[in-house]
């Protein structure tokens, strides 16, 4: 037996480490680590409620949005607070917006390295590269002049001696198989998505000043002023203009770039359609409301669960039913409290137990983490964009069953070819297909408001806190681009008493619970083969697939009548 | 030990950043265009710009090394949404970003041996950029990397730099990881350094524009540009952000948002009586701006939190409290007391510092400033604030 260790996995968000056991050339074994831990729940302790989501936003700096909204939904919920319909839009507007940037930049910049081989670039013609372009998509940036200046720059780019970031591939690795002009294809839409997901995020900063780390958000709504008069609201009709223009981009971007892409490389790896699989669970909280959030009916993307890979039957998600495990992290909770706990009464302290740095291996038999475990019912969930997706298909929303059945008949599949690595690949585009046609519709919404006169953004009715009660507990939940967060605020004397975060990747990446049972990614890495275990790129493979956020991953609580309590964040 | 295919490529000529460039067919317009921005930001005088584009044109594209510890990638994603260069041509073109564990296509022992490449062959001549705090409690176990603590990498890594660059709050002074009661021992980079001039690019997050400005400046001048005392470049840290602020003219003005999504939010009044912070900051925020200077904070509708601050998170939260007095008038100054003089220069739209001065000119004589520094401010509450002063 060989044991392989990745640290740092790269092209995520965050520190995460991976061992694997090997045997016969698979992956018999694998254990997943978060290896930092900041303590921000502790941090929030005593703070302005009204102000946690300048503080939780920085949780992630990738999914700059998620924590913020998450903890606006938490404190409003304490506090009863209902936002106007303009800060509804602005919000879903700016989610939806954030998970398209964010499921572009995972396929382009995080994830195709696995699938593409910059080096084969080198050898394509670029005039059957055209060809080849043409033949999947209308972007016009398809001739072989175009791809013949692409491939000028990386035969550049190799006789300067100087890589930059492709120094250090796995290049030549004999899993790479797509022919060469599809490499080529492939590095040119990198470098557009990095165009793109620069310009596209402009949306944000119109709406938040800034991307990252918007500044916009307000505990009973939005601070972006609305008037159809006012040449120095935030949105008037010319700023309107350019959200349009800035979302039909990204539609555009998505339907003939990321999407065709998806199913072009995907072709030449059918067998990554039947690898990878994982837990077979799935939950999401859903999200996009339609009016108000307690109105769970009215989402846009459903709650729900998937259990044991049946489509048949969409579950109730109840969040009562969800906790953290702390038996294989390095925590504890106090005595009488076990390893588990639900949320709103969850504690954080931690409590390193692995080995001295600099160390070789984790002790994977004891605790090996900053990331706790979360479990509903006592079960790992996937959760992310191919648990919204399945949910949605099996509720029978209208477009997500078109898209999804759409990919599958042009990719000759059947649906449970989506249990797999490519699947939550071809899930994230497919959701960024229905996220980026929904945001034109938020926005005539918006425009249709400010023309009617209804220019409120914010409801004041608690933001004094003198209005509020002595104590007051509440729950935001979330869709994040990958998957279900939840933060659990609690409030005392107008300050905060409590907080906990529940991040999407703390679902995935998380280490074994007390009764020994894998998380998502170490479920998902069993069976893997490795050509190669000095270049595990297969084990990357379907990690990357997961689009990891480990610094979202590690988060601190404290407990009633307990002075420290800490908690480490996976990310969204 | 790993190799890769790229490096076996026979030894060529190494690249300067504008052959770099002329190679994928930039020309030569734009490429000047580049150089011009980078001046306008660095603050230089036009006739810098021959000297910057020279420099580009002939000397050799620096290594890179881009290390992140105690982080949220913000920094890293601020960098990817730099406009002038642009990412692609950041990376390609204006250095060789050789680890960066966002972008770099290589993980685990491959990963490690870019980064030990790197430090060994370019000895002396590589740059690094640290990206958030470096945690010291029980010996490190906070912030591990390959078994490694944090630490101890950077230390290792910033030894033999040509110069040290730490990326946002974090990294420059501990930023959220360090606030109150900073749980891991978080410290910014200066601290684990002594003795090393680390270059201070605070916000939360850094501005690519000022970042790409100081690496133009090194590449230019074979030096880092103007620090303050806070080892943060002038040109960027020098003017506080009210002077600079578009909503200026409503400050002195006496018009303020009252209330969230009232009358003067849409009309664009002063964010002061609402928390924001920009009366005891310094930033070039509201003139670069942020996404292709699309917008800033301020711009829209947020007080600004000071997040160019020393120890910020502490220092200037709760974020909502209005500061307690600002120097100059309008806040607790009923309109019509302040003279028509001021009213009509807002509505001929007089430039804001410009009302401003006028204002100050009035009213304290002495202090009228005809050259181009900013004037002296004094904070409220008495406390140091970072040196205005532009040298």
């Amino acid at each position: 037996m060989a044991r392989v260790v990745i640290d740092p996995v790269t092209r995520i968000e965050g520190h995460l480490r991976i061992e694997a056991e090997l045997q016969g050339g698979k992956v018999s074994d694998a254990w997943s680590s978060g290896t930092m831990f900041r303590g921000i729940e502790i941090i929030l302790r005593d703070r302005d409620p009204r102000e946690a989501w300048i503080w939780a936003q920085r949780i992630c700096g990738v999914c700059t949005t998620v924590h913020a909204m998450a903890s606006v939904r938490a404190v409003e919920n304490a506090l009863g607070v209902e936002v106007p319909d303009n800060a509804r839009l602005l919000r879903n507007i700016i989610a939806a917006s954030q998970n398209v940037q964010d499921h572009v930049i995972h396929f382009y910049h995080l994830h195709a390295l696995d699938w593409v081989d910059v080096t084969g670039a080198l050898k394509a013609d670029p005039a059957k590269t055209s060809q080849i372009a043409q033949s999947i998509s209308d972007w016009p940036k398809s001739s072989a002049v175009y791809f013949k200046s692409v491939q000028d720059r990386v035969k550049g780019l190799v006789a300067s001696r100087q890589l930059s970031i492709f120094t250090s591939g796995y290049w030549g690795h004999p899993d790479y198989r797509l022919p060469p002009e599809v490499d080529l294809l492939a590095v040119a839409h990198y470098l557009e998505a990095l165009e793109f997901q620069r310009e596209y995020i402009r949306l944000h900063a119109v709406l938040g000043g800034k991307n990252p780390h918007l500044q916009t958000f307000l505990v009973g709504g939005m601070a972006t002023s609305i008037d159809p008069n006012e040449p120095q609201a935030v949105l008037n009709p010319e700023r309107i203009d350019l959200l349009r223009q800035l979302a039909t981009m990204g539609e555009t971007f998505v339907n003939q770039v990321y999407v065709p892409d998806i199913l072009a490389i995907a072709s030449y790896y059918p067998d990554w359609f039947q690898r990878g699989e994982g837990l077979g669970n799935f939950m999401t909280y859903g999200d996009y409301p339609a009016g108000g959030l307690k109105s769970v009916a009215s989402y846009g993307f459903k709650r729900g669960m998937i259990l044991n890979r049946d489509l048949s039957t969409v579950h109730p998600v109840d969040p009562a039913q969800i906790t953290e495990n702390v038996a294989r992290s390095w925590y504890e909770y106090d005595g009488a409290s076990g390893t588990s706990l639900h949320p709103s009464e969850g504690q954080t302290h931690p409590k390193y137990a692995g080995p001295q740095p600099p160390y070789e291996f984790l002790d994977v038999e004891a605790k090996y983490s900053w990331l706790k475990s979360p479990r509903y019912n006592n079960m790992p969930m996937e959760v992310g964009p191919l648990a919204r997706m399945l949910v949605n298909y099996a509720a029978g929303q209208t477009d997500v069953k078109s898209a999804v059945d759409g990919a599958l008949l042009a990719a000759k599949l059947q649906p449970q070819a989506l249990y797999s690595t490519l699947g939550r690949v071809a899930a994230r585009g497919l959701e960024a297909k229905v996220l980026a046609a929904k945001l034109s519709g938020w926005i005539d919404e918006l425009d249709a408001n400010m023309n009617r006169g209804e220019l409120r953004i914010h409801n004041g009715e608690m933001w004094d806190p003198a209005s509020w009660p002595k104590q007051a507990q509440g729950t935001g939940l979330h869709e994040a681009p990958r998957g279900s967060l939840g933060h659990w605020v609690e409030i005392e004397d107008r300050k905060i008493k409590n907080y906990q975060v529940i991040a999407p990747t703390t679902w995935l990446a998380g280490p074994r619970d007390a009764n020994g049972v894998r998380g998502a990614y170490e479920a998902s890495l069993l069976n893997t083969p490795l050509v190669n275990p000095e270049q595990p790129l297969e084990i990357l493979r379907t990690v990357h697939s997961f689009d990891p956020c480990l610094a979202c991953a590690v988060h601190v609580v404290d407990a009633a009548e307990v002075e420290l309590a800490h908690e480490i964040l996976t990310c969204a | 030990m790993p190799t890769s295919k790229f490096l076996a490529e026979p030894e060529i000529e190494e690249a300067t950043v504008y052959s770099t460039l002329r190679s994928r067919g930039v020309s030569r317009r734009r490429f000047l265009q580049f150089c011009s921005v980078m001046t306008a930001t660095l603050a230089l005088p036009d006739s810098y710009l021959t000297r910057v584009a020279d420099a580009l044109e002939t000397k050799q594209r620096p290594v890179m090394v881009w290390l992140e510890f105690q982080d949220c990638a913000g920094n890293s994603e601020s960098m990817l949404r730099t406009s002038a260069p642009d990412i692609a041509a950041f990376v390609l073109d204006l250095v060789s970003l050789n680890y960066h564990e966002v972008l770099m296509a290589g993980s685990g022992k491959f990963a490690d041996k870019a980064l030990q490449d790197s430090i060994r062959q370019y000895k002396g001549k590589y740059i690094v950029v640290v990206e958030g705090a470096i945690p010291h409690g029980d010996g490190g176990v906070y912030c591990t990397i390959g078994g490694r603590t944090a630490l101890s990498i950077v230390q290792e890594v910033c030894k033999d730099a040509a110069a040290v660059i730490a990326v946002g709050a974090c990294a420059w002074d501990g930023g959220l990881v360090a606030a109150s009661p900073n749980p891991t021992g978080a410290t910014g980079l200066q601290t684990v350094l002594p003795g090393t001039t680390v270059v201070n690019l605070g916000g939360c997050p850094h501005n690519p524009a000022n970042t790409a400005a100081v690496l133009t400046h090194y590449i230019t001048f074979g030096e880092l540009p103007a620090l303050d005392q806070y080892n943060r470049p002038l040109f960027a840290y020098g003017r506080l952000i009210h002077d600079q602020c578009e909503r200026r003219a409503h400050y002195d003005a006496g018009e303020f948002v009252e209330e969230w999504g009232d009358d003067g939010s849409r009309k664009g009044f002063c964010l002061y009586k609402m928390g924001c912070k920009g009366p005891e900051s310094t930033f070039n925020c509201p003139t670069v701006r942020w996404n292709n200077a699309t917008s800033w904070p301020v711009k829209a509708g947020h007080g600004c939190i000071g997040c160019a601050a020393p120890r910020f998170w502490d220092t200037m939260s709760p974020f909502y409290r209005r500061l307690p007095s600002v120097p100059g008038f309008g806040v607790d100054v009923p309109i019509g007391e302040i003279g028509a003089v001021l009213l009509g220069a807002v509505a001929v739209g007089s430039a804001a510092h410009g009302i401003s001065r006028a204002i100050r000119f009035r009213k304290e004589p002495s202090e009228h400033n005809t050259s181009a520094d900013p004037e002296p401010s004094t904070p409220p509450d008495g406390k140091p604030i970072p040196n205005e002063k532009e040298n």
